[in-house]
Parts: C-alpha cells; sequence; structure tokens
C-alpha cells in the first residue's frame, strides 16, 4: 500500500480491449509496481465484465441484505397494516367471519413483500453502487462507447512512473493524472 | 430497405447479431434512432392520438350522461371495461418473461428486445389501470380503488380480490417501472455522454452520476438479479389474483380452479404476440436489421407457439372439466358460448386463438414480415375475445332467468377499448423515441461474449494445428475497434 503521508497521485489508463486491461491487473497482482495493489485498482467499462472483476478479487456488495430486510419489513408491516384497518372492522357484524382473515392478509402480505424487496434493493443499489455522486475528475467518454479504463489510485512519486510503464507495456491508449491530495 | 434486400435478408441471416458489429457502431445507430425515425413512426403516432381523443371524448360524454350510454346495466355492470383490463394486464407480463425469466435461464439473444417489451410491461399497466377508473363512472373519486384504512367510511372489502388487484397492480407497476429504468442507467449514461440540450439534462439527471466502474457494473448486477427474483413470482400473482376477480366468484363459468394458470398462460401468449408485433414495427421505424434479426424473431415466434399450446391445453382442460363436472348451469354457458348470439367470437377465439399459432411453424411465414405482423395482430384480437368470452356469456347467462340478458357494448365501450390502444401507443411511440429501445451495453456484451466464444474455438484448433497465430496473438480488437 501507498505511503499515505506522501504526495498521492491518480492514474488513469485507458485501453482499447479487455485483454490488455487484464494483463495489466495482472502485471499489478504480480507486484510489478512494488507496493500498488488490486485493492487500488479500479476498472471503467462500457459492459459488464464478471470474469476481469474476479481478477480485482472479493469484493463484497450488500444489497442482498437490504432486499432481505426489505421484503421482511414489507411482509410484517403489510400483515399489521392491513390488521390495524380490519381492527376498526369490529363495529360492523360480521357474520361470524373472523375480523382479521389471514389467507387474505396473507395474499397482500407477499404483495408488500415484494414491494418493500424491490424497494430497498434500490436503496442498497444507489448506496452500494455510490451513484447520485459527482463523477470526479476520471471520466473520459470514450468508456461510455468502446475503451477500458484502469484507475490506480494512491501512487506515490516512486511508483508514479513505474505505472506508467505498466500501462505503456501494454499498448495504453492514454494516461490522465491527477494529484489526489 | 427495399422489398428485394428484404427478402435477401431474411434467406442470409442466420446468426442472432453480427459479432462483428464495432460497439461504435452499436452506439451510433441506437442514438441516431431517437433522432430520425421513419415516416412510419409519425403516422401510427397520429392514428394513436386520434384514437386516444376519441376516447377522450367517450369519456367526455360518460362523464356528462352517466353509465347509462356505455348500456352497462344490472347483470353486465362492467363489461368490456373488465375485459380489456384483464387484456392489458396478460399484455404486460411478456415483459417480466423476456427481461427475467430469460434473464435468469441466460438466454442472450433476448438481449437487443427485451429493452421494448420492458417498456410494453409498464405502458400496459398504465394503460389497464385506466379502466377500474373509468368504470367508476365517479372518475374524480379515482383514488377509492386504493386500499387504505377506513376513516373515511369506505370500509374496503380485504377478502375481495378486487382489493388484491390495487395492491397487486401497484406493486406489479412500481416494480416493472424500477427495473425498466434500472436496467437503463448505463444507456441513460451513453446518452447523456452524447447528446446536448435538453436531452443531456434529462440523461444527466437519470443515469444518476454513473461511469461504469466495477464497484458500479457488480452493484449493478446483483440489483437487476434480485429484482428479476422478485419480478417472476409477482408476475404470476399478479395476473393469478386478476384470474381470482372471476373464479372466486360463484358464477357460471367463472368458479373455475384452473383459471390462475389459464390467465398466467393467456397473459404470457398474448404478450409474445405483441412483442412479434412491436418487434416488426420498431425494426422498420428506426431501421434496427442488424439487432432485431430474423433468427431472433424466430425464437420469439417458437416460443410464442409453445406458450399457445399451453394455453390451448388449458382452455380444453377448462372445457373438459366442465363438460364433465355435471354443473348445468356451467355447461348451459358453455353450450351458450358455442351456439348462442357470442357464438362468432367464440369461435373467432377458437380460431386465432388455437389454431392459428400453428402458421407460426412454417419457417416461411416467419420470415415474412408482412404476414408475421398480420398473424401477431390476430394473435391478440384472439386473446381479446378470450377475455371478452370469459366475461360477457356468463354475465349475459347467469343462474337466475330473469337476470338473462344479451348485451352488446355499446359506442362508449368501443371507444374505450379503441382509445385504450391509442394511449398505449401513445405512450410507447414517446418512449421509444426518448430513451433506447434497444439496450446498447447489452448488444455490446452479446457481441463480446459470442466473439470471443469464436476465437476461443479458433484458437483450440490452432493449437492443434501448431504453427499459426492465435486470433489474439494476430492483434485482433475483441470490441470491435471504434
Amino acid at each position: 500500500m501507498a505511503n499515505h503521508t506522501a504526495p498521492t497521485h491518480r492514474i488513469f489508463g485507458l485501453f482499447a480491449d479487455f485483454e490488455q486491461a487484464f494483463e495489466v491487473i495482472a502485471g499489478i497482482r504480480r507486484y510489478e509496481v512494488p507496493g500498488i495493489t488490486v485493492d487500488d485498482v479500479r476498472i471503467k467499462s462500457p459492459i459488464e465484465h464478471p470474469e476481469i472483476e474476479d481478477v480485482l478479487g472479493e469484493r463484497p456488495t450488500n444489497i442482498p441484505k437490504f432486499a432481505f430486510v426489505g421484503g421482511l419489513f414489507g411482509l410484517i408491516f403489510g400483515f399489521f397494516f392491513l390488521a390495524g384497518a380490519q381492527a376498526n372492522f369490529t363495529v360492523q357484524p360480521q357474520g361470524g367471519k373472523p375480523v382479521i382473515t389471514i389467507p387474505s392478509n396473507l395474499v397482500l402480505a407477499y404483495e408488500m413483500l415484494i414491494l418493500f424487496g424491490v424497494l430497498a434493493t434500490l436503496i442498497g443499489f444507489i448506496i452500494g453502487a455510490r451513484l447520485m455522486r459527482k463523477r470526479g475528475p476520471f471520466y473520459d467518454h470514450a468508456v461510455s462507447l468502446d475503451q477500458i479504463g484502469i484507475v490506480v489510485e494512491r501512487v506515490d512519486d516512486t511508483q508514479r512512473q513505474q505505472v506508467r510503464d505498466l500501462f505503456a507495456k501494454h499498448r495504453v491508449i492514454d494516461i490522465f493524472e491527477e494529484n489526489a491530495q | 430497405m427495399s422489398e428485394a434486400a428484404l427478402k435477401h435478408l431474411s434467406e442470409t441471416q442466420t446468426k442472432d447479431i453480427d459479432e462483428n458489429i464495432a460497439w461504435a457502431k452499436i452506439n451510433r445507430d441506437v442514438l441516431r434512432s431517437m433522432e430520425n425515425p421513419r415516416r412510419g413512426y409519425w403516422i401510427a403516432m397520429a392514428i394513436s392520438v386520434a384514437l386516444f381523443s376519441v376516447m377522450i371524448y367517450a369519456e367526455v360524454y360518460q362523464y356528462i350522461y352517466g353509465m347509462g350510454p356505455a348500456l352497462l346495466n344490472t347483470s353486465h355492470m362492467w363489461d368490456l371495461y373488465i375485459s380489456t383490463f384483464v387484456f392489458w394486464i396478460g399484455m404486460s407480463h411478456s415483459g417480466t418473461l423476456l427481461s427475467a425469466i430469460l434473464h435468469l435461464v441466460h438466454a442472450d439473444w433476448r438481449k437487443p428486445i427485451y429493452r421494448f417489451a420492458e417498456a410494453m410491461t409498464t405502458f400496459s399497466l398504465m394503460t389497464a389501470g385506466i379502466f377500474p377508473v373509468i368504470h367508476l363512472g365517479r372518475v374524480w373519486n379515482f383514488y377509492w380503488v386504493m386500499p387504505y384504512m377506513t376513516d373515511r367510511g369506505i370500509w374496503p372489502n380485504f377478502r375481495s380480490p378486487l382489493i388484491w388487484d390495487a395492491f397487486a397492480i401497484t406493486t406489479y407497476l412500481t416494480s416493472s417501472v424500477l427495473f425498466l429504468y434500472i436496467g437503463m442507467i448505463p444507456d441513460l449514461a451513453i446518452c447523456r455522454d452524447n447528446t446536448t440540450g435538453w436531452r443531456k439534462k434529462l440523461y444527466t439527471w437519470l443515469s444518476l452520476g454513473w461511469h461504469g466502474d466495477d464497484r458500479q457494473w457488480r452493484n449493478f448486477r446483483i440489483t437487476y438479479l434480485m429484482i428479476a427474483c422478485f419480478l417472476i413470482p409477482l408476475a404470476v400473482s399478479v395476473h393469478s389474483i386478476v384470474s381470482m376477480d372471476f373464479a372466486m366468484a360463484i358464477m357460471p363459468g367463472w368458479h373455475v380452479t384452473t383459471f390462475p394458470p389459464y390467465f398466467v398462460a393467456g397473459a404470457l401468449y398474448s404478450g409474445c404476440a405483441a412483442i412479434i408485433t412491436l418487434f416488426i414495427l420498431l425494426r422498420y421505424f428506426f431501421k434496427f436489421e442488424e439487432y432485431m434479426t430474423f433468427p431472433i424473431l424466430d425464437k420469439v415466434c417458437k416460443l410464442t407457439f409453445v406458450i399457445a399450446m399451453v394455453w390451448s391445453y388449458l382452455n380444453l382442460v377448462e372445457f373438459a372439466s366442465v363438460w364433465y363436472g355435471h354443473d348445468i348451469p356451467s355447461k348451459e354457458v358453455l353450450l351458450a358460448k358455442a351456439y348462442g348470439p357470442y357464438a362468432p367470437f367464440f369461435w373467432g377465439m377458437i380460431a386465432f386463438g388455437m389454431f392459428l399459432p400453428f402458421a407460426l411453424l412454417s419457417k416461411w411465414v416467419r420470415r415474412n414480415m408482412k404476414l408475421l405482423f398480420v398473424v401477431s395482430v390476430l394473435l391478440n384480437v384472439g386473446m381479446w375475445l378470450e377475455r371478452w368470452m370469459i366475461v360477457t356469456p356468463t354475465l349475459s347467462m347467469s343462474y337466475h332467468p330473469w337476470g338473462w340478458n344479451i348485451m352488446w357494448p355499446g359506442w362508449v365501450e368501443w371507444a374505450m377499448v379503441g382509445g385504450s390502444f391509442g394511449w398505449f401507443g401513445m405512450l410507447f411511440l414517446i418512449f421509444v423515441k426518448v430513451f433506447p429501445c434497444v439496450s446498447m451495453y447489452e448488444v455490446k456484451e452479446m457481441v463480446f461474449h459470442r466473439k470471443r466464444t469464436i476465437y476461443e474455438d479458433v484458437d483450440e484448433m490452432m493449437v492443434l494445428h501448431k504453427g499459426a497465430p492465435t486470433a489474439v496473438e494476430a492483434g485482433s480488437t475483441k470490441n470491435g475497434g471504434s
């Protein structure tokens, strides 16, 4: 890991295809740039590519937890919301039928489970994917077209040229750099 | 595209997609479609607006004069309004089928066409939602269809499937809109990067700052999968609940155990037929011959045929269970459908719904765009007749002879039915003009993965014949270059 007290840089390279991007990450995994690990690397790509994301190692996401909690809340809230409404019905003659009808409430609670599950998943996505934030300076339109970007964070002065060399070795198209401090 | 070119393409196009399409070209073609559609697009829009205007006129007329001009009466309390409501709810199921189910089974041929199917789901639900409100008569009380606490003395009956409908459809509409929107975010970012003016502002706002890094893609993939998993049981529950509007009423012809699967199969069937119709229209309007290809159309046709057979089987099961069930009123209704005043429509349903799908087995029909368009429209005519034949014959011939009453819909009802197609058409056509109706990033994925599979096969062969350079060594750019 780079020394955080030293001046650090962020370097962004654009590549023509996934093969080259893959080679760059493999190089980082082989410690071709001492001090830089895959934890310092992000990939920007025009498509979803699970295989190349695997190279970056395990990066867990909390979305299933959001979905579970949302669904559970929907189920419980849905049932008690309806039961609360039905509780007012005690002023009406029920003709021997139960005031709170479990079979029909289960149908409705099931719908609420799905509704709140979906809403919670969306919230989890916005939080997990860090959406609704400024895109930052390292965004190139080529990424939404057909090029693959690799961002290496926390690069100190001694590693800067090594990262650039690694990029160049794998036919980088363009390199952008900024001072992260 | 000329007739000759189209004929040539229908004979030569053998791949779902040409894996050599450059990614930049995919962006260009789809973005261009949002700017310059063919004249046919504007004609379709004009027809939709005209139909919708007639609907507005009919609604105002009904608003002023009450439900009488619609010719609704005591036994026929909802008639075409509920039939068309069920039709539109059914239509919405195709989007879920193509997006969610085929996504889970990794059928990648869905990628160029699922976006408009999802949009169809959303707009079908929005169209269906109009009918309960119209049927209320007092449209200003539209919010009464939504369940809420009893503080206004409404006393909603939570045991009624009509209340379940409100819950289920609200959930389905919300989830479908979110599913459509989330799946579109990467494409909205592409639009943001390539447009100016109001479009840029709109797409910037809607793309939520998407920049395509691995964190976003990873979360995106899981979100899409989770919502797909939520949507599939939801779609099944929605049309099952709609079927219970009928099945839980003790009416002859409605009180049938097989109604939920029968309705779900019918929903998927009409939705698939509508996908064929819209596939052909969009392909023509936006010159999408490279993306909406004949092999993909072939697959949709075969899928439609299979679902049509499931629906036909369930139809026969329903007839057989009534016939052998010895419930006399139900049998009377079934016979009245076949021989009574509604017989032409019943047999129309059988002809279009059960027999016409066999035309889809013919490759010649599947490759003849104009004929296939007509067939797909007639399939949906059959499915609309099915819904009408579920509702009206039963209402015209209930248990009590004093309630027997043959009823033909008035012009107001027909105007509402026609207008609903105008409303749907308008929403859909606006959508495909403002938003990309072909998923750019998913088509890129499809091209990428198919090309890679070919390269891997070539590389394997090259290893067998040592000395020849592999595809990668030969320096191919797998994303097609720009």
